[in-house]
């Protein structure tokens, strides 16, 4: 039945995330987290380096498991309590096709260094979704050019500066065609020069609509691009609130300390 | 050099019988070898034991010891107690003793390969075996190719110890046709075809690394 399935991706949220907890050994690093994101919506995660923010992103799709809480992506459950409150995931195959709707993007970029640029592109494409490389050749390189560097199509990784490595890594990610992308401190590992082009590309993206959950330190991307800003510290959600409010009357005194050190 | 020529012709023989053990062995120790070393790094914890006991007992006798275990004891042994030709023992033994040294390399290969590049697979959608094939072995290609150039060239010396088995490779035709004639030339020449072995799997492995530094 493909309208109720339909029907049901309207109403739900892209990404829900109840109570989610996780521990490293003796360590809480989120301490029952819940966030909600909506369709088009792009929110910043900010806080100190610590906070779980990087850690509640990677939760999401699967490169870290939870401990306790109830994940739901675009009204697919991915994981939930059990009777005793021990989050369980659905099946393997399940897990790969919910988590294969976001994509991601790393603060190290983690290009694959023996393929070239548009080789990166088309490989998942070609790999995981079983096209053929002619059928995806002109997706990918429409991709290359939006991102910029379609000259830079038969260079190697090791060729290109961090900029464009990040620039790579987002193209390769849309060719995936996701309904979601999460960028991990996507500028953090670059020059200050290169971040601008990183950021630009970003921008673009969320004018396009993009659902995007970016875990960030730029705050000048964070008040100009996100809709929505979200705080966290010590392994708990402080404040989620739109962009201009945030920035103009944080609620919290701990986000309020936390702007402070940022300027 | 009358001489030389004249004993070509039987050091060309049991060059075959040494090449035809080389490649035998190659063909049959590389995929064992991956194979050991995707068990060793899986999380099947027994079946990970396992690979470290066999490589241990593969790499803590003699080569010889297992040549002559598998030739002359193996039929005694219950249950898969079974009689093998002395050049099926041969290839038999050299198999599965290369095989250990090779899973070794093969796990350092594979243990060098950033974290990133299983995550960065996995965000895409690759199952783990897709992951292996197409992102993490090719990579390690490029990193194994200078150890696996030294472990096949102790190959090719380490053919000469299946005269215990007397199987007619080159040295054992080279030591016939000193003992016949009572000189040493025999010898010379054959250590000149030993060279000329290695110095084209020197210049091989040469080309290979050159091919994969292109995205260095």
């Amino acid at each position: 039945m493909p309208s109720m399935t339909e029907a049901t991706a309207m109403t739900s949220p892209m990404i829900l995330a109840e109570g989610i907890r996780k521990r490293f050994g003796a360590h809480e690093v989120l301490k029952g987290v819940s966030l909600t994101l909506a369709k088009g919506e792009v929110v910043a995660v900010i806080g100190p380096s610590g906070s779980g923010k990087s850690t509640l992103l990677r939760c999401l799709n699967h490169l870290e498991t939870i401990d306790a809480g109830r994940l739901v992506i675009e009204g697919d459950v991915l994981a939930d309590n059990d009777a005793s409150g021990h989050a369980r995931y659905v099946a393997d195959a399940e897990v790969r096709r919910i988590c294969r709707r976001m994509g991601m993007v790393f603060q190290h970029f983690n290009l694959f260094p023996h393929l070239t640029v548009l080789q990166n592109v088309i490989e998942a494409p070609v790999t995981v979704k079983g096209l053929k490389r002619e059928a995806i050749l002109p997706k990918a390189e429409e991709l290359l050019r939006k991102v910029g560097l379609y000259d830079k199509r038969d260079a190697y990784p090791s060729r290109l500066s961090g900029g464009q490595k990040q620039r790579v890594a987002i193209a390769r990610a849309l060719a995936m065609e996701p309904d979601i992308m999460l960028f991990d401190e996507p500028t953090s590992a670059l020059d200050p020069e290169l971040t601008g082009e990183v950021l630009r590309t970003m921008r673009q993206l969320a004018d396009e609509h993009m659902t995007m959950l970016v875990v960030t330190h730029e705050m000048g991307f964070a008040r100009e691009v996100a809709s929505r800003v979200v705080f966290m510290d010590g392994g708990e959600l402080i404040e989620s609130q739109p962009a201009a409010a945030f920035f103009a009357s944080p609620q919290h005194p701990r986000t309020r300390a936390f702007l402070d050190s940022m300027l | 050099m009358d001489y030389i020529l004249s004993i070509l012709g039987p050091l060309a023989e049991g060059s075959l019988v040494t090449l035809k053990l080389f490649f035998i062995t190659l063909a049959l120790a590389v995929p064992l070898g991956l194979a050991l070393a995707l068990i060793r790094n899986s999380r099947f914890t027994v079946a990970s034991q396992a690979v470290n006991g066999y490589i241990w007992l593969m790499r803590g006798t003699p080569l010889m010891l297992q040549l002559l275990f598998i030739y002359f004891a193996l039929p005694f042994v219950p249950v898969i107690g079974i009689r093998l030709p002395d050049f099926p023992a041969a290839i038999v033994a050299f198999a599965l003793n290369y095989a250990a040294y090779f899973a070794e390399i093969f796990r350092a290969g594979i243990q060098s390969i950033d974290r990133g590049q299983y995550e960065g697979a996995k965000v895409l959608g690759f199952s783990y075996s897709q992951t292996m094939r197409r992102i993490v072995l090719p990579q390690v290609v490029k990193r194994i190719l200078p150890p696996m150039s030294n472990e096949t060239i102790t190959l090719v010396k380490d053919t000469s110890l299946i005269y215990v088995l007397a199987l007619n490779d080159l040295l054992r035709a080279a030591r016939g046709i000193v003992q016949r004639d009572f000189t040493i030339t025999p010898f010379i020449v054959a250590a000149g075809f030993y060279l000329l072995m290695t110095l084209v799997l020197t210049w091989l492995f040469q080309r290979l690394e050159k091919r994969h530094a292109v995205y260095d």
